[in-house]
């Protein structure tokens, strides 16, 4: 199969193609520069692996949680090539692409990203024994204090949320987590890698059903809740 | 403009603000109107009115939402898919950055995944563009009043893509004025259409707002004065209903008047024959009125957009950027926005 796989919703763009086997990917740390970016690399990755547009089956993207404008820009993205080739988008966690950038099978992997505004993105997951990634929780915005985790005999942390808190971080997971790396984003060649399994599962969507994830679903006060009503 | 390419329909894109719009166009440059094939829109009004006004990132999120169904439908309603498409054109701006992407996002790629050419498309000359769109197409040179929520100007049309803003304004825009003063009055968000429809129970006379600027030479102009004449008239009143009601005609009389000064300024100046309007308060009735009366009474010709294209519309981001792809014009792959952007600066379209 070809599927081509988006993901800009954190400081990292990229764009992967699976092309039967085999995967390719580009991908650069970029902040605000994502919308230039994406359908050149597109172009590369096609031309290199010699995959017209009409040959792609699927269109699958980084759904978020990340920042609300590359959440944005990745799904329309998705959504517009999707249209038009008339092909299924296949939304993939943004958490769970990060989560792959785990570098160890043997520890529950904390993937976090720093949503600002005093919060992070999180969620928890495992490597099962078949390589896939299964959650252990589910993903959440919440104050890093704040963070519930599951029981875990071992851990490693992924993503921009560790730079951000490792102090609090590390309470939270009450041991010194086996790995950690507070300089890695989701990548496309990751989403691409889910994708395939949610696509062979049956679960591609048609393109107006792939949505972002913002997970801040609370972006602003209403009249009444500022009390001017 | 004989690309034979845009024999073939664009698709045209509209998010700028808190409307989706979405239109399919044929280039026809005898009557551009004939080559509309189909339009289809969702307006956001009742999800800001909680919030007393536009939230970007709530308009974002509702963009992205809206904008592939309506895609559909617009095809639908065409009898299209979308291979036979021969560009897409979207807006490009001025208008809110996120809102602005996604419409851009979505069309770029559109184009992208089909090999066909697409192009940004400046707002504002959609709206004044709007009125070829029409039986009876205005030709330039003309004088186009645009009036919205965001916009009053005065522009001299020279030709498509030919554009020198005479006058703008210094404060609020002429559909702001509306709704702010519609909020003085207690009228519920959106306010415009509703202070506009009150006025049609004022009582001529009972209360006059002056006319800003039209003392002076110039034709730019100033409306944030004006709110504050109707917060004192109204303060001090006996806050009946039909002093509310005459308050509203008076203030709608002094907007009307006051655009009307300027525009017939605006065709002196220029020598022009034609005056077109455009924007979200064109669709004012006192204000249609009163300009087709002057142009009788001083022999101007005057050309209106239907309702429906005077608001934010898919329809006039179709025609702009059907003009511009037929002129050989089209954009790179890169998914670029320009929430500011100067309308004198566009190339010309042929």
């Amino acid at each position: 199969m070809n599927l081509l796989a988006i993901e800009t919703s954190t400081e990292a763009c990229s764009v992967a193609l699976v092309h039967g086997e085999e995967v390719i990917a580009r991908s650069e740390l970029a902040p605000r520069r994502h919308a230039e970016l994406v359908l050149p690399m597109a172009d590369a990755l096609l031309a290199e692996a010699g995959v017209g547009r009409h040959a792609l089956d699927a269109i699958a993207v980084g759904r978020g949680p990340g920042a609300f404008t590359g959440v944005r820009l990745g799904v329309a993205l998705a959504q517009g090539m999707a249209l038009a080739l008339d092909v299924p988008v296949v939304p993939v966690s943004s958490l769970a692409a990060l989560a792959l950038e785990a570098p160890r099978e043997d520890a529950a992997i904390l993937a976090v990203i720093d949503a600002r505004m005093g919060e992070v993105y999180a969620a928890c997951y495992r490597r099962g024994d078949d390589g896939t990634l299964q959650p252990l929780d589910t993903e959440r915005v919440c104050a890093p204090e704040a963070l519930v985790l599951p029981a875990a005999e071992a851990w490693q942390v992924v993503g921009s949320g560790w730079a951000a808190y490792a102090e609090i971080l590390r309470e939270r997971l009450g041991v010194e987590p086996l790995a950690a790396d507070g300089a890695c984003y989701p990548q496309a060649r990751h989403v691409a890698e889910l994708a395939v399994r949610e696509f062979r599962a049956g679960r591609a969507l048609p393109p107006e059903q792939a949505l972002p994830v913002y997970l801040r679903d609370k972006v602003a006060l209403t009249l009444v809740e500022r009390g001017k009503a | 403009m004989d690309n034979q390419q845009f024999s073939k329909p664009v698709l045209g894109i509209e998010t700028s603000c808190d409307e989706t719009g979405v239109a399919l166009l044929r280039w026809e440059p005898a009557a551009p109107g004939r080559g509309l094939l189909a339009h289809t829109l969702y307006s956001q009004i009742k999800l800001h009115a909680d919030y007393g006004g536009v939230v970007p990132e709530l308009a974002s999120r509702d963009h992205v939402r809206k904008l592939l169904p309506l895609v559909r439908e617009a095809l639908a309603e065409a009898g299209l898919t979308p291979a036979d498409l021969g560009g897409v054109a979207y807006t490009a701006g001025p208008g809110l950055v996120g809102a602005l992407l996604v419409g851009a996002a979505a069309a770029r790629a559109m184009a992208w995944a089909l090999g066909v050419p697409a192009i940004g498309v400046h707002h504002m000359e959609g709206h004044l563009l709007a009125p070829l769109l029409e039986d009876d197409p205005p030709a330039p040179p003309f004088v186009a009043l645009l009036v919205s929520g965001g916009h009053s100007m005065l522009v001299e049309v020279a030709a498509i893509g030919d554009y020198r803003i005479l006058g703008d304004t210094l404060d609020d825009a002429a559909g702001e004025a509306f709704d702010k003063t519609a909020k003085l009055l207690g009228l519920p968000y959106p306010g415009g259409p509703a202070l506009a429809a009150l006025a049609g129970q004022g009582r001529h006379g009972a209360f006059r707002f002056a006319r800003p600027m039209t003392d002076r030479p110039g034709l730019d102009f100033s409306f944030s004065g004006l709110k504050t004449q109707v917060l004192l008239a109204w303060q001090q009143s006996d806050r009946r209903e039909q002093t509310r009601a005459d308050i509203a005609l008076a203030f709608e009389e002094a907007v009307v008047d006051t655009l009307l000064i300027k525009c017939r300024r605006a065709l002196a100046t220029t020598g022009a024959r034609r005056l077109v309007i455009a924007g979200g308060v064109g669709a004012n009735r006192r204000l249609r009125e009163e300009l087709a009366k002057a142009g009788q009474q001083d022999g101007f010709s005057t050309y209106f957009p239907r309702l429906a294209f005077c608001t934010d519309n898919g329809a006039m981001i179709a025609l702009a950027g059907a003009i511009r792809l037929a002129a050989g014009q089209h954009q790179g792959e890169a998914v670029q926005v320009f929430p500011r952007w100067d309308l004198e600066t566009l190339p010309p379209a042929d």
